[in-house]
């Protein structure tokens, strides 16, 4: 029986007998090969896809990058023609916004929230599915524009009247808009199913206040998905109808308002960039506490600051229109809302400092990448509150100053704090830990190339450099630092060259036995995530948790003795669930594949021939009638779904030797926690 | 945050009490129909200018209306209340918002850019 | 050090519990997890209606240099619109009606109603086709000014919305028929009833925002 779906549409007859899906399939059943992938509804397969598809994105949107600092490597570059420098640096952002950023943080939100919540699966797991094919259709269907006539070249902000037809007469914009409306599709399916897993699903006893930081913020961050999307549709409808249909509501010989775009887009566009780095913001108060060894400082004031961005991330978003005429009474408004947005934030920043103050600090990578973070997001979040100060922003706009500023927020704060999460939540997913030493390898090549990367351009902006321009001449006085920018980039692709080597290498070496098993709850860890073997079992957990406490599982293994001392009482890895229990779940679904492969072919047709829209539409309907047709869960499939992880080694027995060290000089370190 | 916690009980006694017997909400139907004719009697008669605020406060009383008891909010946990009306305040307070900046914030003598407006 | 001996290696921290007898324990709030969405969904969907509406709202005026031309706003019928609103506002009373009828058990007069209110909202939709018509053989088309545009997008929207919500309410009626859903999936009927009014309060704010309010 499926349990988190709804219930079937009624597949039993009133004779009792049991009619086969009407006219549909049945459930695949597949448990091993790319079928149990393709047609999977597990959050966990679904979360490690959404990563993994990212980090393809990532690659190719690094290559952009790259292609960018090549040009730029010296005055009066040749290797890129302006038109070919306009597409790459518009597909380079909206790669790494929508491309990487987003779906890394939908891996962590669908494999880490139904476990740090106690749940089995989310609330919907076949519409989990359908978010993520959508996703991979849409990024393919953006990209399909470099072989289509070229990319979109009107930046990822794609400023309309710039956009219209008249000024971008090849298809790329075309694949803009509908791409990310196909993409926004999958957000919006995704964040209603999250938002409704957490409100709904959470185990006995969790309270909201008792739901662990990363839970929060990714709830905190659907919602600002669920209201900021239609926002871009809406803008990107618009433009579609104008670009498509001969629409007339950029056309400005009719008297249109060039600023309507440029509401609509940052309207969606600032709470966008809550979404890219609230995620991060909770990975790393996961792992902050947790290699401090201290409970996260002000729980609930880090809960509530997150609550506070979301809201008040709805109120600054003409900030990044300063200079584009709205008036002195908009700036001053916006300017002002601005510099407020950066009291919650910084309030988080002193907390993860005072969480820091005084722990037992272990330097695993995790760490290094979360301080990082903290660090990192602090310099771009300084050069923030200097935007909010309209005249220094008159100042600062379209030049390298900018991009400096969001570099150190997106890939300082947001990216490294993924990258934290990923090393910190490896064994979880895979069951062993990624090398250390290359780790570290990693974590400093990239920081001092991103330091070297961006950096400069806070000095190059200020010096004068404007962004978005293919060329400068040798005259301007820009060479030097602009080398250096370069030199920095290919840093950076060195240590993600570290951390793919990383990868392969403690792969095969778990493969091949050198690199052993990872145990339940291999960093001491503190959520119900590390009650669970490594790598996490099917159906997550054999018995539901009862919480009882903030840090539910942390408070298993830490008690007061009778002096009031925390102690350790018990090993995590030794009273982790067994993972021995095979409940049922889900079947896996052919139609969520189906359903989303309609939606390219539709947007396909609306920009070339429309029969093909025609054909998509087709099969949209198609998928929805079998989707909801289908037959609820493979009666013949019993409990089948744990078999694949019986290879897993039980720690039960290895660890008791572990259980009776109670050091004191650690334990003294944990301030009670509520 | 307590109707959360607590709510484990009440959820098994949430069928009861729902909603208005069908009567109850011909009524209520009747009650739209006539705010609808006030709407309309407005394009045909000269309210002066009492007319947009008429219309407008009848457009809201009529969305509350439905919303309460057709969509059953008013019976209904508040959690589905708090939900989309989150989106209903966000909608009309940033498009506010949007349209005064758009409208009246605006400098209609053109901008002096040395004054960054 | 001592207490630390005590504890059973065996003992999980989260071991058998009262809740073993579900696949999933009960859902934290007790509401229906396809209800919330519903709901969730239609906050969402205020965004879309409100971004849309001031869209409409700012450009209604605009009409470009060509002075002869219209905005849609000219061309209205309120007598007419008045009857389609009044008929989009019954159907609601009539999906309520459905709702009610299948939480009593009673399947044909909930069928009867849903058919009822799918043929209501068709009424509504050819009603709009009959304006669009209109306003094309006025020489107001879709890409004749910024105003046409603007308004042909908020309405066809919405027609769209409740075209989807016949679909849907066709789709249900079927279902039923067919016996797929019975009365003790009456919140199936509720859900889509949700969506149905939905797109009835949005025509309520089009109705006196866009048609009224001069």
């Amino acid at each position: 029986m499926a349990i988190t779906e709804e219930p079937p549409l009624i597949l039993e007859l009133e004779s009792g007998e049991t009619k086969p899906s009407t006219g549909a399939f049945a459930r695949p059943t597949y448990a091993k090969g790319w079928r149990a992938w393709v047609f999977t509804v597990d959050h966990k397969k679904i979360g490690i896809m959404y990563g993994a598809v990212a980090m393809f994105w990532f690659l190719w949107g690094g290559i952009e990058a790259l292609l960018i600092r090549t040009q730029l490597l010296t005055p009066n570059g040749t290797v890129l023609t302006a038109e070919q420098y306009n597409q790459i640096f518009t597909m380079h952002g909206t790669t790494m916004v929508f491309l990487v950023i987003m779906p890394l943080a939908a891996a962590f939100a669908n494999y880490i929230v139904p476990l740090q919540i106690g749940a089995r699966d989310v609330a919907f797991p076949r519409m989990n599915a359908l978010g993520l094919w959508i996703f991979v259709f849409g990024g393919i269907f953006l990209n399909l524009s470099w072989f289509l006539g070229g990319g979109p070249d009107g930046g990822w902000f794609a400023y309309a009247p710039n956009t219209s037809v008249t000024f971008s007469p090849g298809a790329g914009m075309d694949f803009y808009a509908m791409g990310l409306q196909i993409a926004g599709i999958a957000s919006l399916v995704g964040a209603i199913n999250l938002i409704v897993t957490i409100i709904n699903m959470r185990a006995p006893g969790m309270t909201l206040l008792r739901m662990p930081v990363f839970t929060w913020m990714i709830l905190v961050v659907q919602f600002l998905l669920l209201f900021a999307l239609p926002v871009i549709t809406v803008a990107l409808v618009l433009l579609s109808l104008d670009r498509t249909f001969d629409a007339n509501f950029f056309n400005v010989g009719m008297g249109a308002d060039p600023l309507l775009w440029q509401h609509l887009f940052w309207i969606f566009g600032h709470p966008e960039v809550y979404i890219l780095i609230l995620p991060s913001f909770g990975i790393v108060s996961e792992t902050l506490p947790v290699f401090s060894r201290k409970p996260l400082f002000g729980y609930s004031v880090i809960v509530i600051s997150g609550a506070a961005i979301g809201f008040m991330g709805w109120g600054v978003w003409a900030h990044h229109m300063f200079v584009s005429g709205l008036g002195p009474v908009s700036v001053a408004a916006f300017s002002a809302t601005t510099m407020f947005i950066a009291v919650p934030t910084g309030v988080k920043i002193l907390n993860w400092i005072a969480t820091m103050w005084g722990g037992k600090i272990t330097f695993t990578v995790p760490m290094m990448f979360s301080i990082s973070l903290v660090s990192m997001f602090t310099i771009g979040g300084l050069s923030g509150v200097m935007h909010s100060v309209a005249p220094a922003d008159t100042q600062q706009t379209d030049t390298y100053f900018i991009v400096a500023h969001f570099h150190y927020v997106l890939f300082g704060g947001a990216l490294m704090g993924l990258f934290a999460g990923m090393y910190y939540w490896w064994p979880k997913a895979f069951g062993y830990k990624l090398n250390e030493t290359l780790g570290k390898w990693h974590f400093w090549i990239v920081l001092v190339g991103f330091n070297l990367t961006f950096g400069p351009m806070h000095i190059l902006g200020l010096q004068g450099m404007a962004r978005r321009h293919s060329r400068y001449g040798p005259e301007d006085g820009f060479d030097f630092w602009n080398l250096m920018v370069s030199i920095g980039a290919f840093v950076i692709l060195i240590g993600m060259i570290i951390f793919a080597i990383n990868i392969v290498k403690t792969w095969l070496g778990y493969k091949a036995g050198t690199i052993e098993q990872s145990p339940a709850d291999p960093w001491d860890g503190r959520t119900l995530e590390w009650s669970i073997p490594s790598p996490t079992p099917e159906h997550n957990f054999d018995y539901v948790p009862v919480v009882t406490d903030l840090d539910d599982f942390w408070h298993k293994k830490y008690q007061k003795d009778e002096n009031g001392k925390l102690r350790k009482v018990a090993d995590g890895n030794a009273i982790a669930q067994l993972g021995d229990q095979h409940p049922h779940l889900p079947s896996p679904s052919y139609w969520p594949i189906v359903l989303a492969s309609g939606l390219p072919l539709i947007a396909l047709g609306l920009i070339y021939t429309l029969w093909l829209t025609g054909i998509g539409l087709l099969v949209l309907v198609a998928a929805i009638y079998g989707w909801s047709l289908e037959p609820h869960t493979d009666p013949d499939v019993g409990h089948g779904h744990g078999d694949d992880h019986d290879d897993h080694d039980e720690p039960d027995g290895d660890h008791s030797e572990n259980l009776i060290d109670s050091p004191k000089d650690e334990s003294t370190e944990e301030a009670p926690v509520g | 945050m307590n109707v959360i916690t607590d709510s484990h009980v009440e959820g098994t006694v949430e069928h009861e009490d729902h909603g208005l017997s069908d009567l109850g909400y011909i009524k209520i139907a009747l009650l739209l129909a006539v705010l609808t004719a006030i709407e309309v009697l407005t394009y045909f008669v000269d309210f002066g200018v009492l007319e947009v605020p008429s219309l407008l406060i009848l457009m809201v009383v009529k969305f509350q209306i439905v919303i309460s008891y057709f969509m059953h909010l008013k019976f209904d946990s508040k959690i589905f209340s708090y939900l989309f009306i989150t989106g209903l305040v966000l909608a009309v307070v940033v498009f506010a918002a949007m349209a005064t900046s758009l409208v009246f914030w605006t400098d209609p003598a053109g901008c002096d850019a040395g004054r960054f407006c | 050090m001592d207490n630390a001996t005590e504890v059973n290696t065996s003992q999980l921290a989260y071991g058998p519990t009262e809740w073993d007898d579900y696949d999933v324990p009960p859902l934290t709030t007790g509401l229906s997890n396809e209800k919330m969405t519903m709901w969730a969904f239609l906050g969402s969907d205020c965004l879309l209606f409100a971004a849309l509406i001031s869209t409409y709202l700012l450009l209604r005026n605009r009409v470009g240099p060509d002075t002869d031309g219209s905005t849609a706003a000219e061309l209205f019928d309120i007598p007419f619109t008045s009857v389609s609103s009044f008929v989009l506002l019954m159907s609601s009373l009539t999906m309520v009606l459905a709702v009610t009828s299948i939480g009593r058990g009673e399947i044909e007069r909930c069928k009867m109603w849903l058919l009822t209110t799918a043929t209501l909202g068709a009424v509504f939709i050819a009603g709009q086709v009959y304006e669009f018509t209109g306003f094309y053989r006025e020489g107001l088309g879709f890409t004749t000014n910024i105003s046409s545009s603007a308004f042909f997008t908020l309405t066809g929207f919405h027609g769209v919305h409740v075209s989807l919500g016949i679909i849907m309410l066709v789709t249900l009626w079927s279902l039923i028929s067919r016996g797929n859903i019975g009365a003790e999936r009456a919140e199936t009927v509720e859900i889509i009833g949700l969506y149905w009014h939905f797109v009835d309060i949005v025509w309520i704010v089009i109705f006196a925002v866009v048609y009224l309010i001069p």
